[in-house]
């Protein structure tokens, strides 16, 4: 067979968990090939271990044919291997061109020949389609353009075995369908490509074959012609998913959450909000539906505290927060599930138990008198990690930062959760959960607005919105267009208002 | 359970840097012709041979524990405070002032000169935390600076007001009731300079070494230095620990000052920063910034400052190789630790520079070829 990649008995250990778990995985030239597998089941490691980031405790690597020892990610260069991680690893304000080059620029000479690069740069950029300019800051452009990026710079190496880590995980539907567009492009140009995703819908369209691991130990190998989502999903989490949610009737009570008239202004180059007015009731969902860039950002940053309101209210049961600092905020029954987790949600170098106390430490039982009470800090992150089934190697004395992506997720919002806020607002939740976690995180959402709690849901996912939501309000240019009960409406209609059109109407 | 591992990784790591630290002190002493045994011998041997020259030891050391633990203690909130010279001659300056001015006992003396010491570092060093706080101002910068207003106060101050009976460059001696340095203690080490400092420094090391671990205000200026963000959008008030952390390590730094110059010193020279304020960020970055690990570094380093003279006199190996060894061993230190970390921002700092001198080149050619 023409196998490109082989990794065979791939065995990786951390502790307290068997990353890899004599792994063998092999891949054609050409092809698209997808791993599969629940968070925390061994899927960046193991491709961490190709890229030469991590060593592998035993086991063999052969690239075409050869047996090759990938010491360090230099190495994988060299051996027309690329990666793009799960988390970006660009530098904020550095162009896009000394992003590409960083790392790789001759130092014979002592000098780089940047206009060289730029003109490559540029023709890649053209040749697979990227529309990439090299001459912007990285932290003037969006994450979907950050991610051409990190191609270009695979690209540039003259990769040929391009890894991908969770990528659409970032991207909003639209940029999803272009980067699928883009892979087919690589893959006519002789390429071949690993992805790492929990779409399966994705894995289905796109990929030619996938591997499904759990706990560290391949499940199997099928063509994606073989098999369907829900064969997938069965082979990934070891029992049926249900794909449907146990959503009982909404018993909606008084408004918790009212905006009234907020505006708010945007970050350089993005839109603020105007005149926004919404109300999210007790027991229910409101979904918020809208095109990435579009308000959605400020606005949440304007109800938690992070950004100013310019004018207008924010009213959380009586109180008018607007005012208020974020502490005071949180106080008043606010929760917040943070699109970035890196940068907003954890701390990377605190411990799993130490991340779980963030906004509550100061309190008791965790402390008193100033006094950390670290047994009972302990016990209570040990509950949480058993309610939301995070999987980390040390428990609650893991490394934030050592938990595998999809953990992270879950261990931030199983904190939020946990602490049982009146009104919590999840921007997404769901975000590189594996189906089984995101049917627990949706389950657990709706139980908080059966017991008469308020959920206010930021997706860019629609299905997500759809399903969950019992109201839904959509957002564009900085302002409400519409809000529909979810049962009266459909993906066409949303989209359509998303674009700017008023509900019916719509030509 | 995780903490341990990491320690012992950072007390591996510091070991490691002492031992490339003390083969380039070896190869440096044996291209100058000596003998590398001998040299550590006596270099050891007049840090350690005897009571008084263990006391000096420790004396010496003390100022460098509260220096080190200035630094390390800001550092943990993500601060870096240079300013350690400025506090302690602040601290050093309110700690003189007030022996040479009350003629009270000595117990009640003592106990108001290191409270004004240490509000003294501590207001010093709010400054910095406060322009940080509210305008953003870099600390580096402004800890400098607080340096240099500290020398120019003291260098007026002194003379003005507190001038010694011989000498304009420096303060009378201040009464032994104001000192320190106690009889029982000076005769127990047989007259070295060693004085309550050390004892004072030994309280400090566990009670940061409390706060850190075991308090919520640790427990906030942490998040706030590892990940500013989160800890904002967690509702920690950023500006608020910035201003307390800065001010704690001005609060040591001062103490540090009153046990160098009411302690190991019984007067104030002016036109000088004190070398401990500096010194204190390589006992922090040998320490790997952990109270204990200060501790344990400081004493070391008084250990070769303390040794060098004698290693002097017994061979003809210069003092300055003792100094070459410290600076070796922050170099290792340093560069082991801080590359690591801050990979990325080296690399732009490299790239920037190249880029630079790239475009100033290719302006030179352009205005020359017309
Ligand atoms: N550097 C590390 N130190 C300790 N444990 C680690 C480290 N990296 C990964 N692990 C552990 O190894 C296991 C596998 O992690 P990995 O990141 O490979 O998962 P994953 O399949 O990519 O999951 P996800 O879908 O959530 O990204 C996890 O239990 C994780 O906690
Ligand atoms: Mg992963």
């Amino acid at each position: 067979m023409n196998h490109i990649v082989e990794m065979v008995d791939i065995r990786k250990e951390f502790p307290g968990v068997v990353a890899c778990d004599d792994i063998t995985f092999k891949v054609k030239k050409g092809e698209i090939h997808a791993l599969l597998g629940e968070n925390g089941a061994g899927k960046s490691t193991l491709m961490n271990i190709l890229f030469g980031l991590y060593q592998q405790d035993s086991g063999s690597i052969y690239l075409r044919g050869d047996k090759v020892s990938i010491t360090n990610p230099n190495i994988a260069n060299d051996l027309g291997i690329g990666m793009v991680h799960q988390h970006f690893k660009l530098v904020h304000n550095f162009t896009v061109t000394e992003n590409i080059i960083l790392g790789l620029e001759p130092t014979k000479a002592f000098m780089i020949n940047t206009r060289s690069a730029f003109a490559r740069i540029s023709d890649l950029s053209k040749q697979y389609g990227l529309n990439v300019d090299p001459d912007a800051l990285i932290s003037d452009i969006s994450v979907g353009m950050q991610q051409r990026v990190e191609i270009l710079k695979m690209l540039y190496r003259d990769a040929e075995i391009l890894i991908f880590d969770e990528p659409t995980a970032v991207l909003t539907p639209q940029e999803v369908q272009e980067m699928m567009k883009i892979m087919r492009g690589l893959i006519d140009e002789g390429k071949t490509i690993i992805l790492i995703t929990h779409k399966l819908r994705e894995i289905m369209a796109i990929a030619d074959r996938c591997t499904v691991i759990r706990w560290g130990k391949v499940v199997g190998t099928v063509n994606t012609e073989d098999t369907s989502e829900e064969k997938l999903a069965e082979m990934m989490v070891g029992r049926k998913v249900l794909f449907e949610l146990n959503k009982k009737e909404a018993h909606p009570r008084k408004e918790i959450l009212s905006i009234e008239e907020l505006s708010v202004s945007g970050s350089a180059g993005r839109k603020g909000l105007k005149n926004f007015t919404l109300g999210v009731r007790c027991g229910e969902i409101v979904g918020l539906a809208g095109i990435d860039g579009n308000g959605q950002k400020e606005l949440v940053e304007a109800i938690i505290g992070l950004r100013k309101a310019d004018s207008g209210r924010i009213m959380l049961g009586d109180e008018d927060i607007s005012t208020l600092s974020i502490r005071e905020r949180i106080e008043t029954g606010l929760a917040h599930i943070p699109e970035d987790r890196h940068k907003h949600g954890l701390v990377l170098d605190y411990t799993v138990q130490e991340n779980m106390i963030l906004k509550t430490y100061y309190r008791e039982p965790y402390s008193s008198k100033g006094l950390l009470d670290w047994s009972f800090i302990y016990e209570h992150a040990e509950n949480v990690i058993r309610d939301f089934d995070i999987r980390a190697g040390e428990g609650a004395d893991s490394l934030a930062r050592s938990l595998s992506g999809g953990n992270q997720q879950k261990a931030i919002v199983g904190r939020e959760i946990d602490s049982n806020p009146d009104l919590l607002i999840a921007v997404q939740p769901t975000r590189g959960l594996d189906v089984g976690a995101i049917e627990y995180i949706h389950q657990r959402l709706l139980e908080q607005r059966d017991q008469g709690k308020a959920v206010f849901m930021i997706s860019l996912e629609l299905d997500e919105i759809l399903d969950l939501s019992d109201r839904i309000a959509v957002i564009y240019n900085g302002e409400l267009v519409d809000i529909v009960d979810a049962d009266k409406t459909d993906e066409n209609e949303i989209g359509l208002m998303m674009a700017g059109g008023k509900r019916g109407v719509a030509t | 359970m995780k903490t341990k591992v990491r320690v012992k990784k950072d007390l591996y790591m510091s070991l490691f840097a002492v031992l490339l630290g003390l083969i380039a002190g070896a190869i440096l002493m044996t291209a100058t012709g000596n003998n590398p045994f001998d040299g550590f011998y006596f270099l050891f041997r007049g840090g350690l041979m005897n009571i008084e020259r263990i006391g000096n030891t420790l004396a010496t050391a003390t100022p460098l524990i509260f220096a080190g633990l200035s630094v390390a203690f800001a550092f943990k909130t993500g601060l870096f405070n240079i300013g350690g010279a400025g506090q302690m001659l602040i601290g050093g300056l309110c700690a003189t002032a007030i022996g040479l001015t009350f003629d009270w006992p000595k117990p009640i003396l003592l106990s108001v000169i290191l409270v004004a010491a240490l509000i003294g570092g501590a207001l010093w060093a709010s400054l910095p935390g406060l322009l940080k706080a509210r305008f953003n101002v870099h600390e580096v910068v402004s800890t400098i600076m607080m340096n240099w207003i500290a020398y120019w106060t003291v260098f007026y101050l002194v003379p003005q007001y507190f001038k010694g009976p011989f000498l304009e460059t420096e303060s009378q001696r201040i009464p032994a009731a104001a000192s320190l340095k106690v009889p029982w203690l000076t005769s127990l080490f047989d007259g070295s300079y060693i004085n309550l400092g050390i004892f004072l420094a030994v309280v400090f090391v566990a009670i940061i070494a409390f706060i850190l671990e075991r308090t919520t205000l640790g427990y906030e200026l942490k998040a706030v230095g590892y990940n500013r963000d989160a800890a904002e959008a967690a509702g920690i008030s950023v500006n608020r620990n910035i201003i307390f952390s800065m001010s704690i390590a001005g609060a040591l730094a001062g103490l540090g000052g009153a046990t160098f110059y009411v302690g190991f010193a019984s007067n104030m020279q002016i036109g000088v920063l004190p070398a401990q304020g500096f010194d204190g960020i390589a006992v922090a970055l040998l320490g790997a910034n952990s109270p204990w690990g200060v501790f344990l570094a400081a004493l070391f380093f008084g250990l070769l400052h303390t040794g060098k003279g004698f290693m002097n006199a017994m061979t003809s190996i210069p003092p300055e190789i003792a100094d070459t060894i410290i600076a070796t061993i922050i170099y290792f230190a340093a560069t082991s630790v801080l590359i690591e970390r801050n990979w990325d921002k080296i690399n732009k700092i490299r790239l920037d520079f190249m880029i630079r001198k790239r475009e100033a080149e290719q302006l030179e050619a352009d205005s020359g070829g017309e």
